[in-house]
């Protein structure tokens, strides 16, 4: 029985502790928005914030957590979708998919709000998520939207 | 029917998953029966394409699957048109194949591969809108006791011009349901279009923003159990002998099955239980005839196919033997291209629920037809008796499209469990192990000039695998596969050859390896594109003249392929000298190619340091698709397309060993990730007059522009992919 704050709430949670992180939140709290890709922290597309930092939830045991730390999943990100990051996302439509873009939206804001100005070479090093469709060119260009930088062209 | 954007959609979701378990699940899916009931089944359709609500909303029926590719905008965009809609009040649904075959096809092929969603399919689509509008403006003229032909539509209101009344749509809907179709249906000049052509903003982003998309692995039906499976590693073998005792007893577990005679899976409550009690049983395989295959050993079958007498011919003008023989300067190459993954980012997955009346699956998929076809076969029902749902892709390129394989494991799954709800996923390194995959193949290239070093002839023998054998074998005829020649075609067809030569021999030797290949995004025209253009290179550098001039010189009776080729060489200033990028100096590469309907150019700029390391700067790309619907879209495919193609040319390969395939994950399958990406400038020749692909073409050219600019930067020739195995120090 674990007990862990997600999206500002306190969930209950009944599971094997060694269970990943990603898979609690999937299966037993039916927060589907974070996505299985990989299953050993290559991909991204399971990112999630804990205390505003990017985690890669397949990688992390439910037993790593507890209520003190705050998760939050892309369904908690913002009430309704006007994160800067979703915002600019959606003025630049970003998503093609749009399997990976849970974890690139959260990886994305975890890494304007550690560093609300990056530099391109930043956020090339930074954002690390896979994406197959190939967004990569409009991911960049909407975390500089965001961060309200102008872009390299 | 399926609401693809309704944005009820999530909250229904969320109310069937928060009865799982208190429910007690009936015959049909409560999820999709509901779903349609909110979406357009209760309003009676115009015709099977439109639908118009009385409040005005237009559901247009989308019958190719959207998999990030755009083209449920696309479609929509052009029924819209026709139409004479509020583009505002669109939503779109997919009909289910079930339906289609119900209705004796009415929406034509559901196949979404070969970039063909709206270069097949953009004439009837059209003309449903059209037929829609005239019987709604026939409806209101009705209605007002006057001619049709004083009445017009715009913008969802039709308007009697003679006296100024108007209504809506959504008014005289229900009336325009009973008026029989149009026999002649007019559809508008391409110059009239006001949402065709334009980069309308796609339908479906908003719900990628906030995780309430809903792919095929995060379906959710009430009494759900959920699956994890194994296949034999290796292509042809099947299960031995299999101890389950540990598994059976861990959480969660209801069952382990062995799935046909190559495969276990184990059911269980949640999928991260049965993926760890699958990982606790003890598998003994029977790896039969290939157990000890490797992609070295095939190689040196490939080699002997370069040199073998016989091959199928896939274009041949003049004597290229008798050319070679008498040329001043011979110049020879040897290429290859290994096998790749397709690696969507959602792997495959699919939900089946079986009782002995009735099967039905929910799937992402690219061929809805093809997905029930499997469907009927696993369950051993008819196909009337079955029903396939479409659910969002996670990515297809090629994978979810021809082969169901994982559907019909789903289905035999769930055939062991009757009237349960059984939801299969592939861990990533199922997904890895069990692809279909890019063909492998050689290159043999020779090539003859005369002393002014112009090209006298050419000879291109592929060697290797052909997707056809290995799917539709009843296609090949005469030990050819047609489609091993995309992109060296004859020309005037589909994915010619944009170049004269006047003595050409391009033929093909078969040979198949045990692993089984598919489609891949781009198909043949990735590694044709990179034999020939890289060639091209070659030869240009033997005559020692400039690689566009070179060109140019062969291409006076292929303008399109020309066009393309000359707007990359415009916009980078062709020639002239490039600026340093971090005080490296920046070389250019160039390729062109044709294929899924369009004409595709890329001039890659690249640097290499002292080290080896390459950059890739820029890349500036043509695509002429003749007319283009939604620019933004074409834009957006062009893009991924070196995310693509770069990828395939520098990092991923999936070799074969002990009979299996080596790559299970993304630490040993690399692709491109954000800090290699280069610049990407996109031109769309809006030529119009013919309707062309952009999903895949562009692909095609990543490669071999940028391994030409790597000749020019090194004087290397990287002639093998992946290029992670070449040392690019300079020579
Ligand atoms: S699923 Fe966690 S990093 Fe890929
Ligand atoms: S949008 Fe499809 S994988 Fe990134």
């Amino acid at each position: 029985m674990a007990k862990l704050n997600v999206n500002g709430r306190i969930m209950d949670i009944q599971v094997e502790a060694d269970t990943p992180l990603l898979w609690v939140l999937r299966e037993q709290l039916g927060l589907t928005g974070t996505k299985y890709g990989c299953g050993v922290a290559q991909c991204g597309s399971c990112t999630v914030h804990v205390d505003g930092a990017a985690v890669r939830a397949c990688a992390m045991p439910v037993s790593a957590f507890n209520e003190g730390q705050k998760i939050v999943t892309i369904e908690g990100l913002s009430p309704d979708s006007s994160h800067p990051i979703q915002q600019a996302w959606l003025a630049l439509e970003v998503p093609q998919c749009g399997f990976c873009q849970p974890g690139m939206i959260m990886a994305a804001s975890a890494l304007l709000a550690a560093n609300p100005k990056p530099t391109e070479a930043q956020i090339r090093e930074e954002m690390t998520n896979i994406c197959r469709c190939g967004t990569y060119n409009r991911v960049l260009a909407g975390i500089q939207r965001a961060a309200g930088i102008g872009t390299s062209g | 029917m399926n609401a693809i954007t309704h944005p009820s959609r999530r909250g229904l979701l969320a109310t069937v998953s928060s009865a799982l378990g208190a429910f007690t699940f009936g015959f049909h899916a409560p999820l999709v029966k509901s779903a349609a009931a909110q979406g357009s089944n209760a309003v009676p359709e115009i015709n099977v394409w439109v639908v118009v609500r009385p409040d005005d909303t237009v559901v247009i029926r989308i019958a190719r699957s959207e998999m990030g590719q755009g083209t449920l905008t696309g479609l929509a965009q052009l029924v819209a048109e026709e139409l004479e809609c509020d583009w505002s009040k669109v939503t779109t649904e997919y009909p289910t194949p079930g339906q289609n075959l119900a209705r004796n096809r009415a929406w034509g092929n559901m196949s979404t591969g070969g970039s063909r969603g709206i270069r097949d399919s953009h004439d009837y689509v059209r003309k449903g809108g059209a037929a829609a509008r005239i019987m709604l403006v026939q409806a209101a003229a009705n209605g007002w006791g006057v001619a049709a032909s004083e009445c017009s539509a715009a913008n969802s209101i039709i308007t009697h011009g003679p006296s100024g009344r108007s209504t809506s749509f959504g008014k005289v809907a229900e009336a325009a349901t009973r008026l029989t179709p149009p026999a002649d249906i007019p559809l508008k000049d391409p110059k009239n279009w006001k949402l065709v052509g334009k980069s309308i903003p796609r339908l479906d982003t908003a719900q990628k923003l906030n995780g309430s998309q809903i792919y095929g692995m995060d379906l959710r039906l009430p009494g759900m159990l959920n699956a994890a499976i194994h296949a034999c590693p290796v292509f042809g073998g099947k299960i031995g002998a299999i101890d389950s005792k540990a598994a059976e007893a861990m959480p969660g577990v209801k069952h382990v099955l062995r799935v046909s005679d190559n495969a276990v899976a184990v059911v269980a409550d949640t999928w991260w239980r049965a993926k760890t009690a699958l990982d606790a049983v003890k598998i003994t395989w029977a790896e039969g005839a290939n157990a000890n295959a490797s992609s070295a050993a095939f190689a040196e079958v490939m080699k002997a196919g370069l040199d073998a007498p016989e091959a199928a011919i896939g274009n041949r003008n003049g004597d290229a033997r008798a050319a070679l023989a008498g040329a001043a300067k011979r110049v020879e190459a040897v290429y290859g291209y290994p096998h790749q993954n397709h690696a969507c980012m959602e792997t495959m997955n699919a939900t089946a629920l079986w009782t002995p009346e009735r099967c039905e699956v929910w799937t992402p998929t690219q061929n809805g037809e093809a997905a029930l076809a499997a469907t009927a076969e696993a369950a051993g029902l008819p196909p009337a008796r079955c029903e396939v749902h479409k659910i969002h892709l996670g990515g297809g390129f090629g994978r979810r499209g021809a082969v169901h394989d994982w559907v019909r494991q789903a289905v035999a799954i769930a055939k062991q469990i009757p009237g349960t709800p059984i939801k299969m996923i592939w861990s990533r390194e199922e997904d890895m192990l069990q692809g279909r995959f890019h063909p492998v193949t050689m290159c043999k290239l020779q090539g003859g000039l005369d002393a002014q070093g112009n090209l006298t002839g050419l000879h291109m023998r592929i060697s290797g695998q052909s997707i056809v054998a290995g799917i539709f074998p009843q296609n090949i005829r005469d030990g050819r596969d047609p489609v091993a020649f995309q992109g060296l075609n004859a020309s005037g067809g589909e994915a010619d050859i944009g170049y004269s030569i006047p003595n050409l021999l391009i033929d093909h030797a078969m040979r198949n390896p045990h692993v089984p290949p598919g489609f891949w995004r781009g198909v043949n025209l990735n590694q044709n594109a990179i034999y020939l253009e890289c060639f091209m290179d070659e030869l240009a550098h033997a005559a020692g003249k400039d690689p566009l001039a070179f060109r140019r010189a062969l291409m006076g009776n292929h303008p399109r392929h020309l066009a393309v080729l000359n707007a990359v060489a415009e916009k980078v200033s062709w020639g002239s000298p490039t600026a340093p990028v971090n005080g490296q100096a920046v070389f250019r590469g160039l390729a062109q190619t044709h294929g899924f309907g369009s004409y595709v150019a890329a001039c890659a700029e690249v640097s290499v340091s002292d080290k080896g390391e390459l950059k890739v700067h820029r890349i500036v790309a043509a695509t002429d698709c003749g007319h283009a619907v939604n620019p933004q879209q074409i834009a957006m495919q062009v893009e991924g397309s070196f995310v693509y193609g770069l990828s395939a040319a520098l990092h991923s390969e999936c070799t074969v060993k002990n009979g299996r395939i080596e790559q299970e994950n993304f630490d040993t399958y690399q692709v491109l990730r954000m800090d290699e990406m280069p610049k990407v400038e996109t031109i769309i020749l809006q030529s119009g007059g013919f309707w062309g692909g952009v999903g895949e073409p562009t692909i095609a050219v990543a490669a071999p522009a940028v391994l030409n600019a790597i000749f020019a930067a090194t004087g290397k020739r990287v002639r093998h992919l992946p290029l992670k195995h070449a040392d690019l120090r300079r020579a």
